[in-house]
Order: C-alpha cells, then structure tokens, then sequence
C-alpha cells in the first residue's frame, strides 16, 4: 500500500499535521496496521521534498508546536493520477498455504490434516470480522475493509476445498493403483 | 462431533445417522448436536448430505437409523400427529427459495402461522407487521412474493418463521438465490433476531461468507461429520 498517497489523500481534506494524519489513517483503515509517528514524519518530509505537499505553518494549540502541511497542485495531480492507475492483478501465485501443501505432498506428509487445520484457523478469522461488520452502528470504513479481508480469506477457503477434494481424488487413484 | 467441553445437554442432537434415497446412503452416521441459542452452520459440498441432515433433524423425515433427540425426548420416534404439532409450535423452517405462499400479500403469509397457532385475524396481521418491520420489510405488507425482490421475500419468510416465537430455526441454503449485499442483509437480520430471541439456528450452506456469522462450523464430507481441524 502507498502511503504517500494515502497521506495525500488525507490531506486533501485541508491542512493537517503528522499526528493527526496518523489518527486519521488509523481510523479510515481500521484492519490495516497502524502506521508508525517515525513513518508518517518521513513519508511528509518526502512529498515535501517532491513537491507534492508544502508546510503551512506551525499550529500549537496550547500543546507542543506542530507543523502542519498541506497538498500542493502537483500533489492533487499526482494523487487523482495513482488513484485511477490500475493494481494489477497478482500476477504469480506466492502464498505459504500453496507452498506448504506443496512441500507436505514432496516430503510424504499429511496435506489434508494441514489443510483442515488450516481452514479451521480461516473460518475463526472470517467469524471475528462478520462480528466486527455486523455491530449495529458499525461504520462503512470498518464494514469496506472486514468485506475486503472476508473476500480473500473466502477465495483461500475455495482453494482449499477444491485442493482438499483433489487430494481425495489422488489418494483414491493411488490406492487404486 | 466434539462438544467443547460445554456439558450442558444439547436441544437438539442427531447420532449415528444413517439416510438412504434409494441406493444412494446420503447420511452414513453422521453426529451433531445444536445446543439453546446457538447458531450452528452444517456446510460440506453439493452431495454431502447437508439437507438430508436438516430433514432428519427437523423431523421432516425419518432417519433409517440412529437417533434425533429433540429436548430430551426422541424426536424419530413420535407419532406422525405428534411430530407436526412439534414442528409447527417448536420449529421453523426457511428454504433457499423462501417458500411463501405466492397468493397471499407478504402480511398474511407472516399472519398465516400466528393464526394456525391460535391468534385471532386481527391480532395475527398486527404481530405480523411488527415482525415485518424488524426484518426491515417495511412498505411491502401488502406485495404479493413475486412482486418483492428476492432478499425482501427471503426476509418476509425469515419474519414468517420466527413469528410464532419457535425454539430453532432450521434455514437451508437461505441466502442461496442472493446477491452478496442481500445475502449479508437477510443473515444479520437472521442472526440479530435469533440472539435476541435465544432461538437456535441450525443453518445449512455451502458459502463460508454465510457460515461465519454461525458460532460454530460443523463440516460434511459423504455423508459424515468430517475431522475438524483446530485453529492454532
């Protein structure tokens, strides 16, 4: 994830200083990890520098002085540019529970053990964010990112299914065999 | 099928169940056991017995062997008469295509179990109502099934089976003909109201989506409860 861009994003709401872009971060992407104070003063001395983002002053409000920044138009350009760019779509497959299976099937294990486990450690986490979803007053942030998380945790569970069912079809045909 | 060292004793248990369609054995000794107030999803592939399981267990049909106790008593083994009045006083029941009935406006199809329970016409359409909105149907009593989109008609039927106040709730593939934003409508209705009402939901799907707003998993593979793998 960018967070440059996402910073700029958040400063296209107006002026703002590090400690509370990091707040704002926080609460806008509530599923994702917080971001540290060292990256965020980083990351703004960075658009800075590229001349994405300028310093507007010094707020202190009663509190420790505190520089505040805003977006340039360069940085309004740059952020609608990254913002319609395409993510493209993962173009490898580079996942442990692939990888584990796959080792478990060269080293003589037991894949489908693995992967019952593994699905039941899937199915918790989904439960926990159906349960953070569906708080009554839950907030479309907090709803957008636990459907996120959901969604690729239910194509894993598919890929385990089908993988698990494929596991059966082999060991029956080695047994046949 | 682990208990997870709950001793209470559970409202519904299924043991050792054996089901046949003809030569096919659909269920061949399957547990499972769905204890007050919880919400137990049962998911497996097509063909694993998943249905045949909810039939068994919601006494619409009969096990060739094994046991369904039902609060203690032998559910399988009650009188036909006695089986009925069960499941229309203690049970409910929703199917993927919600069942209505296709003449009566959605209003009257929640009244119709209210007023076979007992209640007076006028008293059933009020509860019915009241039942209505806590689904979030509101403004559609009067729409006839095929006239309502399909979560608004799959949430008429889950007000129509939790109306009478039944102690379980059997819901088959519920959200199965639904888009993913009706389906999390219909489920977060379903399981708001089944928390509040400490009504047991006994919910078959094959959606791991729908599944994980159960509290437990319970997974079929041909016909038996398959291992359960355990979270580390």
């Amino acid at each position: 994830m960018s967070t440059r861009h996402i910073l700029l994003g958040l400063l296209e709401a107006g002026p703002s200083h590090g400690y509370d872009l990091k707040r704002r971060h926080d609460e806008r992407f509530p599923q994702a990890r917080p971001l540290a104070y060292g990256q965020v003063y980083t990351t703004l001395q960075r658009l800075v520098r590229d001349g994405l983002a300028e310093v507007e002053g010094t707020d202190a409000d009663g509190g420790p002085e505190r520089t505040l920044y805003r977006s340039t138009d360069g940085g309004a350009r740059e952020l609608t540019r990254w913002a319609g760019e395409i993510a493209p779509p993962a173009p490898f497959v580079a996942n442990e529970i692939f990888a584990k299976v796959v080792v478990s099937i060269l080293a003589g294990g037991d894949p489908a053990a693995y992967l019952r486990t593994q699905r039941a450690a899937h199915m918790e986490r989904m439960r926990e964010l159906t349960a953070v979803k569906t708080v009554p007053g839950a907030d479309l942030a907090t709803v957008l990112s636990a459907d996120y998380a959901l969604n690729h945790l239910d194509a894993d569970l598919r890929w385990m299914n089908t993988t698990a069912a494929r596991l059966t079809t082999l060991t029956a045909e080695v047994d046949a065999a | 099928m682990s208990n997870q060292g709950d001793s209470s004793v559970p409202l519904l248990a299924g043991r050792d169940l054996v089901k046949a369609h003809g030569r096919t054995e659909a269920l061949r000794g399957a547990s499972v056991e769905l204890r007050v107030g919880e919400i137990l999803a049962v998911t497996g592939a097509s063909g694993s017995g998943k249905s045949t399981l909810l039939h068994c267990l919601a006494g619409i049909v009969r096990p060739d062997a094994g046991a369904v106790t039902y609060d203690g008593s032998r559910l399988d083994q009650l009188p036909e008469r006695r089986l009925s009045e069960l499941r229309r006083s203690d049970f409910g029941v929703v199917f993927q295509f919600g069942q209505l009935i296709p003449e009566l406006t959605a209003l009257d199809n929640v009244a119709l179990p209210l007023m076979l329970a007992g209640a007076a016409r006028a008293e059933a359409r009020v509860r019915a109502g009241a039942w209505l909105e806590r689904f979030g149907v509101r403004g559609q009593e009067g729409l006839r099934p095929g006239e309502m989109s399909g979560g608004q008609a799959q949430r008429a039927a889950l007000a129509r089976a939790l109306a009478t106040g039944p102690k379980v709730v059997f819901a088959d593939e519920p959200t199965g003909a639904l888009d993913s934003l009706a389906s999390e409508q219909v489920m977060t209705s379903l399981v708001h109201t089944a928390r509040e009402s400490g009504t047991a939901v006994l919910l078959i799907t094959h959606d791991a989506q729908v599944a994980a707003y159960a509290d437990r998993e319970v997974r079929l593979s041909d016909g038996t409860v398959a291992p359960a793998g355990v979270a580390a």
